[in-house]
């Protein structure tokens, strides 16, 4: 299987929906022309021109408006913000005009939008560049949250992204761009709401999504290699449809767990999986559910700091070995 | 100065009204008149505590819904903000439907789960009822785009009030319509009041809020909304020249609304503008009432078909109140439905994962 990076996996995804279905249009700032601020949409615009690949000027709150209108009208845009922390100045057309039109209408209209972009911190550009707001989107009824931690996973929700008929946020990450995976070169799809065992393990399970997913692997290998503690660990892939099962079958296997999550710990998406698993699972618990997140402070620039904010393998390690 | 403002003042000589036939002239009286009549029941309603939340009634300026409304073809389109019941009725939504939904019963347009502020009829181009000032405004841009992109002759009506205007997304909005040249048509419903602040109070203006599309290189005009002739010679214009050239237009009507910012708004009388300024408007500058003076001196009507239009446009408005009534709520369970799509049509997607989190 051919071995390439995140960003191309999702122009590989971009470009192949293009091809398929004429309603879909890449739309966001410096897409086109300058090919992406991190080269994700690079040479799309080259191979598809003006119509089906648009540059926008700095003003998310009409661009993103923009395409919830255009999907009304059964367009399938795919807008990029350059970082999903631009967001906030789009929040009215994200919260209450994809997320809430259908069901104000009583479903005569749906809003078949996808809007995507880096959703991290860890890069040094300081609290307003570093937000994580899959939690905060997956709070909303009627929006669709994922979060793509390898290539592979990265092309196959996005091509289903594109074609489902709800408002999807697609959560990337910057510091994921250039790693590389393993990407077939025929067509797949992945699922919205079906979670993915990234390893199998049977004294913890470390329950993960986006880059955290790689903090757990890196945290699984030391603690089988050093500890004798075999962890799991899942991969949410996606927030809101959320795989229920897959994490409560894993608990009865482990457990124990301890959820690694980027978010802040209050209201992140870790605390939700933890009171899931209390409510559903608590007589499978062998100790209390822990969790590692970034440090709940915005998020600092210092590079000699900064990495310790976010979830590390050390920490994760830490955690499990308080409850193993 | 306005490219579009530079026409005759007979706007009943304007092509688009010459062509009118008397027919097509008591429809348009019978549309306000289907509006006053819904507002005025819906208020009875309100205030007999049949109705929840906000109610925020067009009365007074139903002459701008109705003759923009008039001249949409097959692939024109519009959309409003929260005093959204006018355009809901002249696009031809039943009354039924809206005072449903007035009502929050499973009959309403949005099976009582929108309310007031949200009326949407898509099969009749009609894409809402939007809650948050200016919000709509991107989405009106969005409609031009999609027609524009699907190759269709066509134009996006999107109505804002004047307090809308100091809503940063409407300027982000007029630079994308100007830079991607796209047909959509903001009208300005100018009834002199956000809510509680006039608008010498809210809004910086030289001539007119129109004229803040001059900075966007955006052809604009400026007009008095109570006379539904001027109104359709206006808007037939933008609307040429959406079809035409693909460009955008602002237009602002001149207009008011007799009742409050919404029903809830008790100081508007004597508070922050002056009772007599009310009964000036109802008396020199009632839409209705100018248009049927109209009709009557072009003999298109008599005062006794006027009545009579009346009288059954009232009869449509009391028997929407009785199918409200005796409709059925919607049920609890249906708090769950018309949230997603996949969910609703059980599509393959809509069965992996778990999307509500109650239990």
């Amino acid at each position: 299987m051919p071995l390439i990076e995140y960003r191309d996996a999702l122009n590989q995804a971009f470009s192949e929906e293009i091809e398929r279905d004429p309603n879909v249009v890449l739309i966001g700032e410096e897409v086109a022309q300058y090919n992406g601020a991190y080269k994700v949409t690079r040479g799309l615009w080259k191979k598809f021109g003006d119509k089906r690949v648009v540059d926008t000027p700095i003003s998310e709150a009409a661009f993103i408006g923009m395409g919830v209108g255009a999907s009304m009208l059964g367009l399938r845009p795919v807008m990029e913000l350059m970082f999903w922390s631009f967001a906030t100045v789009a929040y009215d057309q994200i919260i209450n005009n994809a997320g809430q039109i259908r069901y104000m209408s009583g479903g005569l209209i749906n809003c078949p939008i996808v809007i995507r972009g880096p959703a991290n911190g860890g890069t040094g550009v300081g609290a307003t560049h570093s937000h994580t707001p899959e939690n905060w989107l997956a709070a909303i009824p009627g929006l669709k949250v994922v979060s793509a931690a390898t290539a592979y996973d990265a092309k196959g929700l996005m091509k289903t992204a594109i074609r489902d008929n709800d408002p999807v946020m697609f959560m990337e990450n910057t510091l994921l761009y250039g790693e590389k995976g393993e990407v077939p070169e025929e067509e797949y799809l992945i699922p919205l709401g079906v979670a993915d065992c990234k390893r199998e393990g049977t004294d913890v399970s470390l329950i993960a999504h986006g880059r955290a997913v790689l903090t757990a692997l890196k945290a699984a290998e030391i603690l089988a290699a050093e500890h004798d503690i075999s962890a799991e660990v899942i991969d949410l892939r996606s927030i809101r449809p959320l795989d229920e099962e897959a994490i409560l079958r894993s608990i009865r296997k482990t457990h124990r767990a301890v959820l690694v999550d980027e978010n802040k710990p209050f209201c992140g998406v870790s605390s939700q999986i933890s009171s899931l698993i209390m409510e559903k699972a608590f007589d499978d618990l062998d100790a209390p559910v822990g969790r590692v997140c970034s440090l709940d402070a915005p998020a600092i620039y210092s590079p000699a700091v900064e990495p310790l904010q976010l979830p590390t393998p050390d920490r994760v390690i830490r955690k499990v070995k308080e409850i193993c | 100065m306005p490219k579009s403002a530079a026409i005759s003042v007979d706007y009943a000589e304007a092509p688009v009204n010459a062509k009118l036939v008397s027919e097509d002239k008591i429809r348009l009286l019978r549309e306000m008149l289907r509006i006053r009549r819904f507002e005025h029941i819906s208020l009875k309603q309100y205030n007999a505590g049949k109705i929840g939340g906000f109610l925020h009634l067009y009365i007074g300026q139903e002459s701008i819904a109705v003759g923009t409304v008039s001249l949409m073809g097959d692939n024109d389109h519009v959309i409003t903000a929260y005093r959204d019941h006018g355009h809901a009725l002249a696009v031809g939504m039943s009354m039924n439907e809206c005072m449903a939904e007035l009502y929050g019963k499973a009959t309403g347009c949005s099976k009582g789960k929108g309310g007031s502020m949200h009326f949407f009829a898509p099969d009749k181009n009609y894409w809402g009822g939007h809650g948050i000032v200016g919000g709509q405004t991107p989405l009106g841009l969005g409609l031009a785009y999609g027609i524009k992109y699907k190759g269709l002759t066509g134009a996006a009506f999107c109505f804002l009030g004047d307090g809308a205007v100091n809503q940063g997304c409407f300027y982000e909005s007029l630079n994308m319509a100007a830079l991607f040249e796209l047909p959509v048509i903001y009208v300005i419903e100018n009834n002199k009041y956000s809510m509680g602040t006039s608008l010498e109070r809210s809004s910086i203006v030289d001539k007119c809020l129109a004229q803040r599309a001059e900075a966007f290189k955006i052809d604009w005009a400026q007009a008095d909304g109570e006379d539904v002739y001027e109104v359709r010679a206006v808007a037939q214009q933008a609307l040429e020249r959406a079809h035409k050239e693909s460009k955008p237009t602002v237009l602002e009507f001149d207009t008011y609304r007799y009742y409050g910012h919404s029903v809830a708004d008790s100081s508007h009388k004597g508070g922050y503008r002056p009772e007599e300024e009310i009964e000036r408007y109802k008396k020199e500058h009632d839409p209705i009432q100018r248009f049927k003076a109209t009709l009557l001196g072009e003999k298109v009507i008599t005062e006794e078909q006027y009545e009579a239009i009346d009288a059954g446009v009232k009869a449509e408005a009391a028997e929407s109140v009785k199918f409200a009534e005796e409709s059925p709520n919607p049920t609890e369970a249906s708090i769950f439905e018309d949230v997603y799509f996949e969910v609703d049509r059980q599509t393959e997607a809509g069965r992996t994962g778990k999307y509500f989190f109650n239990d």
